[in-house]
């Protein structure tokens, strides 16, 4: 059955920036959220340390600070206006967030407290400053509750558990979804003035991710499919401290409030490769230097394959109430006390750096040149403004997906408030239909899982914290002959309630696109920079690649890539040493 | 760790699991499914349910998304308690494991329950926060002392995973009471030095379906995988009703 809805604006996507922007576009404009999950299941709940903003709370800030820090943690990639926009509005942000009635901790005071985290220092990199807002460590909670709290305040109209499927496009124009009720197997039309993607991430694709089952790059493989472009897909972030085995995220707030990061020797290795900040030093960092202390021999434990977070002269105290859910994660899932004894890490796939590319007002850009995608927009992990460049300072997702939440809600408001609502083609549903009917028919034995497992770990083999021309090759040939095999399987439930057989598919699917994608642009890029480290090609090379990729899958199922100068701004491009 | 620990936890052995499926397309009523997976005693429930669905039945439906016990999804009936499937260990469950559907909300199949009843208890008390418009909004942050702050700590961990609600028997017996995950929320804000609805929230929760229904079972408590003292924030909700302070 195919239903067809009308609204002037469509979120897909019920994290902190489809929420963030479903209070803006809301007030202005009949809108709807439509997202696979019920919005607090969203992956923005997961998110631990703080958000950061130079609100100078507990010491001397800036925002040009911040701006300066988040540039050359991007490794001079980001596009310096829009970072600008981003640490700006950071305090105005933060500060709306506590009127919304978000819990901050709070200084002796009364004011937001805030702490020290990665790569975020006072004046240009003299030393760690405390810019990150945070409650306990359960920021993201907090943050992904205050903004469901609000859009029911307000009225916002939600339809929970309905995946985006297809992107409505005539001429070019913008003009609705697709989208699958997973509780009826029901197809859903939704006509729109404009749409906002704000669909996450797509860790899923390797095997230690802090990512969740959920996060397969739906938003951004739907806009791949369509022939429109992604940018910087070669930029993954491994966050330095995944639970050993596991991937769980222990926040970067443990090393802010005083733990170590040490090899099999008990070395604090930190200080040979940042000796300024040491442990705080930018993510990046930090995964290469644990890789490398494995590579080298000096891992710790009996396979010397994993580091140790040191907790244990951190005050107990900070450690029961400032890192209370990290702390139980460690002693749920490891048996481990961080009171007591060392926590197994490993480097864990954790942030997209890119996305669907867009201007600093959420617009979709349709290609390298800037051209808008008129009535689309995309906020959050899923889009690529460039505020992170080529490596994501910690918090600061929490702070991209409020600010440019809040700003593509704005713009898609003020753009539905001014058009007509627009043609869709024919039969908006057929090319869904057709594709879904499609997947019940042929194909051999194989279980999808076993694709989706091989994926996994080719992409953490080849493709994650160092990569070389024969890995990334290697990788591509694979992640292509997986494809093929992902061809052949078949969903065996023909069943239309909840049939999640039938979403995991779908999923697979999408995370495989990611996958090339990202190793295309992966062995393209000869040089090293931010998350992308080639051990072939060491150096940064800012006169060859000082730019951004543009992906784009051609008619015949091909990629071609294509270049974007970087944005400019205060800050020219130095070595990059903490 | 030693090597030893570390080949006591990674040995693989056989996990078997009774699971009550139900596909409406097809079930007049529910049934247990027996299984076997090969899982490492370290491994969640939740690992052992996807090799279920992943290598022998893809047809058996569960929500589930973070896998570490943030999102709330995946909240069920495991060995008779309710616990989220990602926070259980196989090692610290007796075998044969069943694994039910959190009770007191409709079956849509298998291990998914019609998650609407449960929003609406929730949004029945009103949880935003709500000003006065008569006070002036501050331009910088509201200040808050950290007495103030510490007073609803406990109650914003909530992740909504109704493990709470579905364990409490007045819930299973009344649809119609709004159920401890509810009162929590409401706690959350009346106990919120910032907020100025608390009257308005005691006065929903005075009704004839609200927090009083409780009968201190400490069923909630006991199922909270957030550790929240349901029971207690409950019991704090009620005399704040009756002696209009808090």
């Amino acid at each position: 059955m195919i239903r067809t809805h009308e609204y002037d604006a469509v979120i897909v996507g019920a994290g902190g920036a489809g929420l963030r922007a479903a209070l803006e576009a809301g007030k202005r404009c009949k809108t709807a959220v439509v997202s696979k999950l019920y919005p607090t299941r969203s992956h923005t709940g997961a998110a631990q340390g703080g958000m950061c903003a130079a609100l100078a709370n507990v010491e001397e800030d800036s925002w040009e600070w911040h701006a300066f820090d988040t540039v050359k943690g991007g490794d001079f990639l980001a596009d310096q206006d829009a970072v600008d926009v981003m640490c700006q509005e950071a305090v105005t942000s933060v500060l709306e967030l506590e009127r919304m009635g978000l819990p901050f901790n709070r200084t002796p005071d009364g004011k937001i407290d805030q702490r020290r985290f990665g790569g975020h220092t006072r004046n240009h990199g003299e030393a760690a400053v405390k810019r990150a807002c945070y409650a306990a460590d359960r920021t993201g909670h907090m943050i992904l509750q205050t903004l469901y709290q609000q859009c029911n305040k307000e009225g916002v109209e939600f339809f929970s558990e309905f995946f985006v499927l297809d992107l409505l496009l005539a001429d070019g124009v913008c003009g609705g979804i697709v989208a699958y009720e997973i509780a009826t197997g029901d197809l859903h039309v939704f006509r729109a003035k404009s749409v906002l993607f704000a669909t996450g991430g797509y860790g899923k694709m390797f095997k230690i991710t802090s990512n969740a089952h959920t996060l397969t790059g739906d938003g951004p493989g739907v806009v791949f499919r369509r022939g429109l472009p992604l940018e910087d897909m070669e930029f993954f972030q491994f966050h330095p401290t995944g639970l050993y085995g596991l991937g769980i995220l222990l926040s970067e707030a443990a090393r802010g409030e005083g733990a170590i990061l040490r090899n099999a020797d008990g070395e604090r290795f930190m200080e040979r490769y940042a000796p300024t900040i040491k442990d705080l030093a930018p993510r990046d960092m930090v995964s290469r230097a644990e890789f490398f202390e494995i590579k080298e021999g000096r891992g710790a434990g009996p396979n010397k394959d994993y580091i140790l977070l040191d907790l244990t002269d951190v005050d107990p105290e900070v450690v029961e109430t400032k890192l209370p859910d990290i702390t139980e994660f460690s002693r749920t899932y490891l048996d481990i006390d961080p009171l007591k004894e060392g926590v197994p890490i490993v480097p864990t796939a954790h942030y997209a750096m890119g996305g669907i590319p867009t201007n600093i007002d959420a617009a979709v850009l349709a290609d390298h040149t800037g051209t808008i995608v008129p009535g689309f927009y995309a906020a959050g992990e899923c889009a690529c403004v460039s505020v992170h460049g080529a490596n994501r300072l910690g918090t600061n997702s929490l702070l991209d997906i409020v600010v440019f939440g809040r700003r593509g809600g704005l713009a898609m408001a003020e753009y539905a408030n001014s058009h007509k609502l627009p043609a869709v083609p024919d039969e908006p549903a057929r090319h869904v239909q057709d594709w879904l009917s499609g997947l019940f028919e042929g194909g051999g034995p194989e279980f999808p899982a076993h694709v989706r497992t091989r994926l996994q770990t080719v992409m953490m083999d080849k493709a994650s914290v160092v990569r070389t021309e024969d890995s990334l090759g290697e990788a591509l040939v694979e992640v292509q002959a997986l494809r093929r095999r992902y061809d052949d399987c078949r969903v065996r439930d023909r069943s239309k309630v909840y049939n999640t057989e039938i979403t995991e598919h779908i999923e697979l699917g999408y995370l495989i696109d990611m996958a090339e994608a990202l190793v295309v642009a992966a062995r393209a890029r000869t040089e090293s920079r931010g998350g992308h480290y080639r051990e072939d090609h060491q150096m940064r090379e800012d006169d060859h690649w000082l730019k951004h990729s543009f992906i784009t899958k051609t008619a015949d199922g091909d990629t071609k890539l294509a270049y974007k100068d970087v944005v400019m701004g205060r800050y020219v491009p130095v070595e990059r040493k903490y | 760790m030693t090597g030893e620990d570390m080949e006591l936890t990674t040995r693989e052995i056989d996990v078997r699991l009774r699971v009550l499926r139900f596909d409406p397309e097809k079930d007049t009523e529910a049934h247990f499914e027996d299984y076997t997976v090969r899982a490492q005693p370290m491994e969640r429930l939740l690992d052992c349910l996807h090799k279920i669905k992943w290598y022998a039945d893809t047809s058996l439906a569960l929500r589930r998304s973070c896998a570490h016990g943030i999102c709330g999804s995946d909240a069920m009936v495991i060995n008779g308690e309710n616990a989220l499937a990602c926070k259980v260990l196989v090692k610290d469950l007796k075998q044969p494991i069943t694994v039910e559907p959190i009770r007191g909300l409709p079956v849509m199949k298998d291990l998914i329950v019609d998650m609407d009843p449960f929003f609406q208890g929730y949004l029945a008390v009103k949880p935003w926060l709500i000003t006065d418009p008569k006070e002036r909004e501050p331009d910088r942050e509201r200040l808050q002392s950290q007495t103030d702050r510490a007073r609803y700590d406990d109650t914003t961990k909530c992740i909504l995973c109704a493990a709470c609600t579905t364990s409490c028997p007045i819930f299973w017996a009344d649809e119609e009471y709004v159920g401890p995950a509810a009162i929590v929320n409401a706690h959350r804000f009346i106990f919120d030095s910032r907020d100025r609805g608390g009257r308005e929230r005691l006065e929903i929760l005075s009704q004839k379906d609200g927090a009083f229904k409780c009968r201190t079972a400490f069923n909630c408590t006991y199922a909270c995988p957030r550790g929240i003292k349901v029971t207690k924030a409950i019991q704090e909700v009620k005399q704040a009703a009756l002696f209009k302070s808090f």
